[in-house]
């Protein structure tokens, strides 16, 4: 029926409202549709206006009153100073390298990692393959925070309290990731595999010449969501780093503003410097980012 | 796959497992373990039975904790579930520049609760954004100091939660969205159905597994609440620790070097307690089918293996009856 309608009505094709008379459903009527805008408007300024005024409040001068009403989003003499300021207050800079150390280690490990157990999970056949899918499964039952304690005891057995390595270790793999690229991997047609194998591809360059090419999808939404995760975890490496030195920038944050919050506007410009970052990030490969989301909306 | 002996699928294998029995089992059983002693760092442990748990409930800041994540369920859940889906219908039709509000949705998601709890702190201050527009408006004429109340340190906290969860849920939403049947929804505009029944009689049951999907998820993330009032609150949480949550609680009575590592051991156990039913029902709803299979084929193999080794032909019943035995078991799940 709406096929009768959108061939009868070719003319207002690409029209993105709906006039009188039409029936296709997929759009709206022109008021709906002004009204549908006005609505998307009103929450795009809730969304985003809070880091547009985090924005502005960075660039702010000493003297101008950042707590006006309604709030002034263009600063009177924009200044870069507060940049300058936050750098002197806590190296920033490092707090930066290191998150970005971290969150780059978490990426290669898990992708490496997933990759490997994934291939194996989907494509090969051996002895125990159900329990230790049981057993990585039964994993997603347990929330990080539930092992919190104990897992730090186990990262100071190893001698890795207060140190990024430790701040890093416990996710280098995860099962979600495991799980994920096991499913890309069963989408890899059989045979392909099999010719392989009776040319007598070994292991590692069955990984790289079939099972790379047909998983990079899934490893790419992989490695942004390992590497969103690692850049804005706050508990755990609150809970590893002990010194101020070695902390990565969202402890780093939150040090800063619990410490020294008496200047919103060098707090306000070190919390741009790690969220631009991100930002940027995700506005480059949000495809990828929806697709993880629909994938493994499991996560919490 | 041509040679089942093959090291191959250990080796590659072996990361994953390891990291999953070293950060992941062996932490919950020494967890289960901790929590019925009174370790403590530098000590050793003694065995103290079930006294952690009975203490639990005569401690206030437990019962303050658990109050916090309950309110935290109570309300998240239900704002949680119905907004984001609100909002995917709002942004599904395909219009000019809709990306731009779909992608500007997602901002709130993917930066870190530090930043936006920081951001939060200013506009809950006594000068910030919120009171200043109550005052605007001439609700109120002295500020309310949001962030040194009990309650009205949940309230911004779970407002923050909610801002920040919605864009995640509604991209959920709009992938289960194109389960909603059309000729439907034109079918009962025809009959005269208005946009309010049409959206509760198709949209609503299409959604539905999404739905529990979501809402389970939320309940589990409420459980799990820690950055958003450990940020708004500088990590005291709030007058006498009263607006504390369950991981605040764990992370303050373990920390340092004299940590109660036992007490709050015992306290994760009781996390772990209430999360884990949420969390079958998340894995049952995205996993459910690949761990019927998983045991299907595990039974399978255990009934050709008894028959191969008794040398009697296998029996058919028994490995079909195996079968449905491990649905039951993949349904509990």
């Amino acid at each position: 029926m709406s096929m009768n309608a959108r061939s009868v009505k070719r003319v207002h094709k690409d029209r993105p409202w709906r006039s009188r008379g039409e029936s296709n459903f997929d759009k709206p009527t022109f008021a709906g549709m002004i009204g549908r805008y006005v609505l998307m408007l009103f929450i795009l300024v809730i969304m985003v206006g809070p880091f547009l005024w985090q924005l502005s409040t960075s660039l702010k001068g000493p003297y101008e009153d950042i707590y006006t009403f309604p709030p002034n989003l263009i600063p009177e003499s924009p200044t870069l100073a507060n940049y300058g300021e936050v750098t002197r207050t806590i190296p920033v800079i490092s707090y930066a390298w290191h998150s970005l150390l971290v969150s780059v280690g978490t990426v290669i490990t898990n992708v490496v990692f997933a990759t490997f157990a994934g291939y194996a999970l989907a494509c090969l056949r051996f002895r125990g393959k159900s329990i230790i899918m049981v057993l990585i499964l039964s994993t997603l039952l347990l929330p990080g925070e539930v092992t919190l304690t104990s897992q730090y005891l186990t990262v100071k057995s190893l001698g890795l309290s207060n140190t990024l390595v430790g701040v890093f270790l416990p996710t280098a793999v995860t099962a979600i990731n495991v799980l994920l690229m096991t499913t890309a991997a069963k989408a890899i047609p059989e045979s392909i595999l099999d010719a392989a194998a009776i040319d007598g591809a070994s292991t590692l360059q069955r990984i790289r010449h079939i099972v790379w090419p047909n998983v990079k999808g899934m490893a790419s939404v992989v490695a942004l969501m390992s590497f969103i995760q690692a850049w804005d975890d706050f508990l755990w490496p609150l809970v590893v780093l002990s010194d101020p030195e070695k902390y990565t920038l969202t402890v780093g944050m939150q040090y800063l503003n619990s410490s020294f919050g008496s200047n919103p506007r060098v707090v306000a410009a070190g919390t741009m410097i790690a969220l631009l970052p991100i930002i940027v990030l995700f506005i480059a490969s949000q495809k990828q980012f929806f697709r993880g989301v629909e994938a493994g909306g499991v996560k919490g | 796959m041509k040679s089942p002996r093959s090291w191959a699928p250990y080796i590659l294998l072996a990361p994953a497992i390891i990291w999953v029995v070293v950060f992941s089992i062996w932490p919950f059983l020494n967890t289960v373990v901790l929590a019925f002693t009174d370790a403590r760092p530098l000590r050793p442990a003694n065995f103290i039975g079930l006294q952690n748990f009975s203490q639990l409930f005569a401690d206030e800041r437990f019962v303050y904790a658990m109050v916090t994540s309950f309110v935290y369920v109570l309300v998240c859940v239900p704002l949680l579930t119905f907004l984001p889906l609100l909002l995917a219908l709002l942004v599904q039709k395909k219009l000019p520049g809709i990306a731009i509000f779909r992608t500007t949705n997602y901002f709130p998601v993917i930066a870190s609760v530090v930043v936006v709890g920081i951001i939060w702190s200013w506009l809950f201050d006594s000068k910030g954004i919120i009171n200043e527009s109550l005052r605007f408006v001439g609700v109120i004429d002295q500020p309310i100091t949001f962030l040194i109340d009990r309650w009205l340190i949940l309230l911004s906290a779970i407002s923050l939660t909610v801002w920040k969860g919605l864009g995640y849920y509604m991209v959920i939403y709009l992938a289960a969205l194109t389960n909603v049947n059309k000729d439907l929804h034109e079918a009962a505009a025809l009959d005269g159905a208005g946009t309010w029944r049409r959206f509760w009689t198709v949209t609503v049951p299409a959604v539905k597994p999404a739905m529990l999907l979501i809402s389970a998820l939320i309940t589990v993330a409420a459980m799990r609440i820690f950055s958003e009032i450990y940020v708004l609150t500088n990590g005291s949480g709030g007058p006498g620790g009263q607006a504390q949550s369950l991981v605040m609680l764990i992370q303050q009575v373990g920390k340092g070097l004299n940590g109660n590592l036992g007490y709050a051991s015992a306290i994760s156990v009781i996390l772990f307690l209430l999360t884990i039913g949420p969390l079958l029902l998340v894995g049952w709803i995205n996993q459910g089918s690949e761990l019927r299979a998983a045991m299907k084929i595990r039974q399978q193999e255990k009934a050709a293996r008894r028959a191969r080794k008794g040398g009697g032909t296998p029996s058919v019943g028994r490995a079909a009856r195996n079968g449905v035995a491990a649905d039951m078991e993949g349904a509990d799940r």
